[in-house]
């Protein structure tokens, strides 16, 4: 087990290498001079000369990358050229909100995917069972941000039940807080419940295929019986891997969902960036994510290996 | 063989919306180009079928010449991830194990980091926002989807007889590649170009909506959905209308590409 953390660790650290090799790169290559794209054409020769030297853009490409980098390492992100404050500082005021709203419909998703997927694979070939699946076909199918528009004009215009946008901020309380991100969790969290549910039901129908499931019916177990205490458990290995995957889904899903709500997050901070041109933000943010990404893959990768010590031996 | 009835719903739907979308290349109701501001806002009428939107365009020439960008921004980015995705996954099959298989499949793996959202944010942030840079983030994406379907079914193809046989006359791994391989994934082949072609008009309206993706006037599902949110609240129908047309193309592809799995590979019929 020790020597497959290791491993993995190692590559761990590889990807991340890699990943923060392209996001550098895709920045480097932009056509021209990065101080004067992002100051546009009437800016003066001295202001440009002035943001290069504060973007550290005087060095070569690979002392500029090994300074980036090492910034990143030291939680150094860089100066926001808009907001004249350290982009750590901006990042940190909005992760708060990117974070709890990500894991939110994490919840939310697993908390209805959970008890439908198994509903689904106890009564297949149902009513029941096709009704599920075909709620989840539409599920997959609708666009989140799209749902979030029309959860707005159900229960905030409408019902008036929640506000159909901001963030009062943790400061104000955790429920008038918890409460502005429902919606917006709510439209992450149903396509990848809808999908969540579809791998558990096919997952489940799988395991109980298996002949330790046909052993423990002939010693007299109900289809249920079998399936609550055999196959649950062993039906969790895909779940896990998708659950996994949902959480870089998710994150990405905030960026557009945050812009539904207003809600000034992560995703907000990246879009202002582009549109104020404000490269280090969108390099360093997006730097963030990718790392997330990254991160929950390998503790993915590694609880398996703590739960299924078959996976062990794999690589 | 008998068709599941899940791609018989699937694929009617899908060649409906393609035939009104294909339609539009000849005619429309209304001339999407010409704004009529005096008629926004119309309710549906027998002169706007679905009525106009807040620049009195028709919405329903709206919706089928929208769905055009949606169609040739999923085909071109599943295009992408096949021309590329594919050789590489059965390169990296051909070579199984060796530096060339560990390099492609740790790359892909580098890719499957960034989701296309985060492709298309770093694109803009430096091209600037456009259709082409939707087309290319997800298509991006697009290509370890493809690498790893090719690779994962090429690997089981190569332990068989035939191929054996194939290898014994001589053949090279690329000749074996292409013409034992390749016909025999090219079933999952189809399913995942299904399925991707409906994540790809999801991406693209969710890139459209947030301004990465096509840029104004070109008229796409996203951007329509977009322009909406402002009159959320006078008129939810311009919010409603494309939404419904993004569901039912996305659902009835993915209805298709399950029917199609169903179909062409009866292994997992009795698993399902």
């Amino acid at each position: 087990m020790i020597r497959f953390a290791t491993f993995r660790l190692l590559s761990l650290t590889l990807s991340l290498i890699a990943a923060s090799i392209v996001v550098f790169a895709v920045i480097e290559i932009i056509p021209g001079d990065t101080a004067s794209y992002m100051l546009g054409l009437n800016a003066t020769p001295e202001a440009v000369e002035a943001l290069r030297n504060q973007l550290g853009l005087s060095g070569s490409i690979p002392e500029r990358y090994i300074a980036w980098a090492g910034g990143l390492l030291t939680g150094d992100f860089g100066q926001s050229y808009t907001y004249r404050v350290p982009v750590s500082e901006l990042i940190l005021d909005r992760i708060w909100i990117s974070i709890p709203l990500t894991l939110y419909a994490l919840i939310l998703s697993t908390v209805i995917a959970f008890p439908v997927g198994l509903i689904s694979a106890a009564r297949r070939g149902k009513l029941s069972d096709y009704s599920i699946m075909g709620a989840t076909q539409l599920g997959i199918a609708i666009p989140n941000f799209w749902f979030a528009m029309l959860l707005v004009l159900i229960f905030a215009v409408n019902l008036h039940w929640f506000s159909a946008g901001g963030f009062p901020g943790w400061a104000g309380g955790f429920w008038p807080a918890t409460k502005a991100l429902t919606l917006p969790a709510i439209a992450l969290a149903l396509p990848q419940a809808s999908i969540l549910a579809r791998v558990m039901r096919s997952s489940l129908l799988e395991t109980l295929t298996q002949d330790y499931i046909r052993s423990a019916r002939a010693k007299g177990l109900t289809r249920g019986q079998a399936l609550r205490r055999h196959a649950l458990r062993n039906a969790m290995i895909p779940v896990l891997t998708i659950i996994g995957m949902q959480f870089s889904f998710l994150l990405a899903g905030a960026i557009i969902i945050e812009n539904v709500f207003f809600i000034p997050g992560l995703g907000k901070l990246i879009f202002q960036g582009i549109t104020q041109r404000d490269l280090i933000v969108v390099e360093s943010t997006v730097m963030l994510l990718v790392f997330a990404v990254i991160l929950v893959t390998f503790i993915v990768d590694v609880a398996y290996a703590a739960v299924d010590p078959r996976l062990r031996t794999r690589k | 063989m008998k068709w599941p009835v899940q791609l018989k719903l699937g694929a009617f739907i899908t060649v409906f919306f393609i035939a009104i979308i294909a339609l539009s290349f000849f005619w429309t109701p209304h001339d999407v180009t010409i704004l009529n501001i005096p008629e926004k806002l119309q309710p549906s009428s027998s002169k706007y079928l679905l009525g106009s939107d807040h620049l009195g365009r028709d919405i329903l020439s709206m919706l089928m010449v929208g769905g055009r960008t949606s169609i040739a921004v999923a085909l071109i980015a599943v295009s992408i991830g096949v021309i590329i995705g594919v050789p590489l996954g059965l390169l990296a099959a051909a070579t199984r194990g060796s530096l060339i298989d560990e390099i492609t499949m740790r790359s892909n793996d580098l890719i499957f980091a960034f989701p296309s959202l985060v492709i298309a944010i770093l694109i803009t942030a430096v091209y600037g926002p456009s259709a082409s840079n939707a087309i290319i983030a997800i298509g991006i994406f697009n290509i370890p989807v493809f690498a790893r379907v090719s690779r994962g079914a090429a690997l089981s193809l190569w332990t068989l007889d035939y191929v054996l046989a194939a290898r014994t006359f001589g053949k090279k791994s690329m000749r074996i590649s292409i013409e034992h391989i390749l016909p025999n994934i090219i079933n999952l082949l189809i399913v995942q170009g299904t399925i991707q072609f409906s994540l790809g008009i999801l991406a693209e309206a969710g890139l459209s909506y947030i301004g990465l993706g096509v840029q104004p006037p070109t008229p796409s599902w996203g951007r329509m959905l977009a322009d909406a949110q402002t009159f959320i609240y006078s008129s939810p129908r311009l919010a409603f209308l494309p939404g419904m047309a993004i569901v039912m193309m996305v659902l009835g592809l993915n209805l298709m590409g399950d029917g199609l799995r169903d179909l062409l590979d009866p292994r997992i019929r009795r698993g399902r």
